[in-house]
């Protein structure tokens, strides 16, 4: 079930949102057997930020019908402590290493892209727009013109495949995805979480430290599917696709939609090792589809368009 | 030794009713036995995240109440929709856990006996304790009322406070902490787990008498071991993540043992 992603030869479709997944705590917690299975075909560590960061005041989390809102704030220990603390510890695993990273203006970003560029045990690299710019008060991913000015300024400076993550609190996601190819992405991932909010019932108060936070979960997964057709019809460049992936069947509807590689998230949060069995379930449905050019088959058949 | 990989299938073998807790026995014979002070990750294997109610969607992060031959028992107060599942389980029903989760607890230094103080369903991680220390190891538990009083059964030989009076001393177990410690403070290092307002009374009873203290705290956690960043407790390093760093924290190293509440 092996598949090229931008170049990359990956043992199956399957890896991680970013942030969902810290693999330097889990082999702690579950020792060499972790490495061993380990449950993605590629590694997606946590948005790093040129500077270290905190994260959100807790709490954190608030659990929804069919998922859960956080708002964890990237925490990340900055450009300087992922290169001498993670990057060291995440080159030794089993799989290639994607580093998602944000910045809050053109320039920091460029610096990201730069300094990752160097490290061989990158192999590709993420950028996280669904932060404000602080020069334009305009978060980077939700206007195209935005995603296209931010991808002409950092594309020159790697030759590694620059893969964008859209967010889908945007108006229009596949004019930000067409922007993102337009300026030589080589590939988006969708969806990141939907901004959500909650109250405590005994105050009436926001409950998480961060006010409002990002809803995951299959409770969004119908929207990811959604968005990961619109921009399968916007886009000839790969896609990755995620959102309330919790089984084999949901990562073959978003293959079907369109999607090249499949996230897993929150599921993994259930169950450790969910992506191996999400990885397992989806080969043998392959293995018994008859649909061959997954990207955009659904639009490719007559009658079926959506 | 760390845990396996992955969720695992264990039967309950057994369920207990104390008042107002359910202690559920569960035979897991694919894992290593827990140090006191650590937690599992519970699921029932049925009607959960999915279904009827949509919620509980997450598991729930339970420390183990005691664990001999094969079999942990955790101890659950219905406080919520996972809470709710998890206390209907009966016998032959099956669980999904992932753990032992977490650090533990440590001895005490040498120059000190341990003194357990807890409450709620907060006594967990105590009886471990006491079980591993030997039933000579003092326990002071505070409960709200006689219904939740009927879990001290689960620790051996405690001293009882009720808010209510009903059980015990009428009033706070940190009541009968300071008594302790103005008696024999210099002798003592204090485990405590509890509510978070009774854990920040401990921690500021202990730092105003300069006793050592060990805290299992609680916080909202989707995953238990590292991924979600959602249990972040403040120290005075910064946050720290309970799953990986703790749920056993040194008091003196918190800035406040005040963690919002998880709706479990």
């Amino acid at each position: 079930m092996t598949v090229e992603f931008c170049g990359l030869e990956l043992e199956h479709p399957v890896i991680n949102g970013s942030g969902t997944f810290d693999a330097i705590a889990a082999r702690r917690a579950f020792g060499d057997e972790l490495v061993e299975r380990f449950p993605f075909s590629a590694f997606v560590s946590k948005t790093v930020t040129v500077e270290p960061r905190q994260g959100n005041p807790p709490p954190r989390l608030w659990e929804v019908a069919g998922g859960l809102i956080n708002s964890i704030g990237l925490p990340n220990k900055g450009l300087a402590g992922y290169l001498e603390h993670d990057l060291p510890e995440l080159a030794r695993l089993p799989v290639p290493l994607i580093v998602n990273i944000m910045g809050f203006s053109g320039d920091e970003v460029a610096r990201l892209v730069r300094a990752f560029s160097e490290r061989e045990e990158v192999s590709a690299l993420e950028l996280n727009v669904s932060c404000p710019n602080v020069e334009t008060g305009l978060t980077m991913g939700a206007d195209p013109g935005e995603t296209g000015r931010l991808l002409a300024k950092v594309r020159p400076l790697t030759a590694k495949p620059l893969i964008v993550k859209l967010t889908p609190n945007a108006t229009d996601v596949p004019a930000v995805a067409r922007a993102a190819e337009d300026a030589g992405a080589d590939a988006v991932s969708l969806i990141n979480t939907l901004r959500g909010m909650a109250l405590d019932p005994r105050t009436g108060c926001p409950w998480l430290g961060g006010i409002t936070g990002g809803v995951s979960g299959p409770a969004v997964r119908p929207i990811a599917l959604a968005q990961v057709h619109a921009v399968a019809q916007a886009v000839e460049i790969p896609i990755v696709g995620m959102g309330g992936v919790q089984r084999g069947a949901d990562a073959l509807d978003l293959m079907r939609a369109g999607a090249s590689l499949v996230g897993v998230g929150t599921e993994s949060f259930r169950d450790p090792a969910a992506g191996i069995r999400i990885a397992r379930e989806l080969k043998e449905l392959l293995a018994n589809s008859a649909v061959e050019d997954r990207r955009g088959a659904l639009a490719g058949q007559p009658g079926r368009e959506l | 030794m760390s845990a396996p990989f992955g969720r695992r299938a264990a039967t309950v073998v057994a369920r207990e009713e104390h008042g107002a807790y359910v202690v559920l026995r569960c035979h897991d014979p694919g894992g290593p036995a827990p140090r006191s002070g650590q937690f599992y990750m519970l699921t029932a294997a049925d009607r959960w995240g999915g279904g009827e109610a949509e919620r509980p969607f997450l598991p729930r992060a339970f420390s183990v109440l005691r664990a001999r031959d094969r079999e942990l028992h955790f101890l659950i107060e219905d406080v919520g929709p996972g809470t709710r599942r998890l206390c209907e389980l009966q016998p032959d029903d099956q669980l999904l856990l992932v753990g032992p989760l977490g650090n533990g607890f440590v001895r005490p230094r040498e120059d000190r006996t341990p003194l357990l103080v807890g409450g709620g369903v907060g006594i967990a991680p105590l009886a471990i304790w006491q079980d591993e220390l030997g039933p000579e190891t003092p326990a002071l538990l505070g409960f709200r009322d006689a219904q939740h009083a009927a879990g001290a059964v689960l620790v051996h030989d405690p001293v009882l406070a009720t808010d209510d009076g009903t059980v015990g001393h009428h009033g706070v177990v940190t009541d009968l902490l300071e008594d302790e410690l103005d008696a024999r403070g210099d002798e003592l290092e204090v485990y405590g787990c509890g509510p978070p307002a009774m854990l920040e009374a401990v921690r500021l009873v202990c730092a105003e008498r300069s006793v050592p203290a060990q805290l299992a705290l609680e916080s909202g956690m989707a995953c238990g071991f590292g991924a979600c960043f959602g249990c972040v407790v403040p120290t005075v390093d910064g946050y720290v993540r309970l799953c990986v760093d703790g749920p056993v924290l040194d008091a003196h190293t918190l800035e406040s043992a005040l963690v919002a509440g998880v709706g479990h």
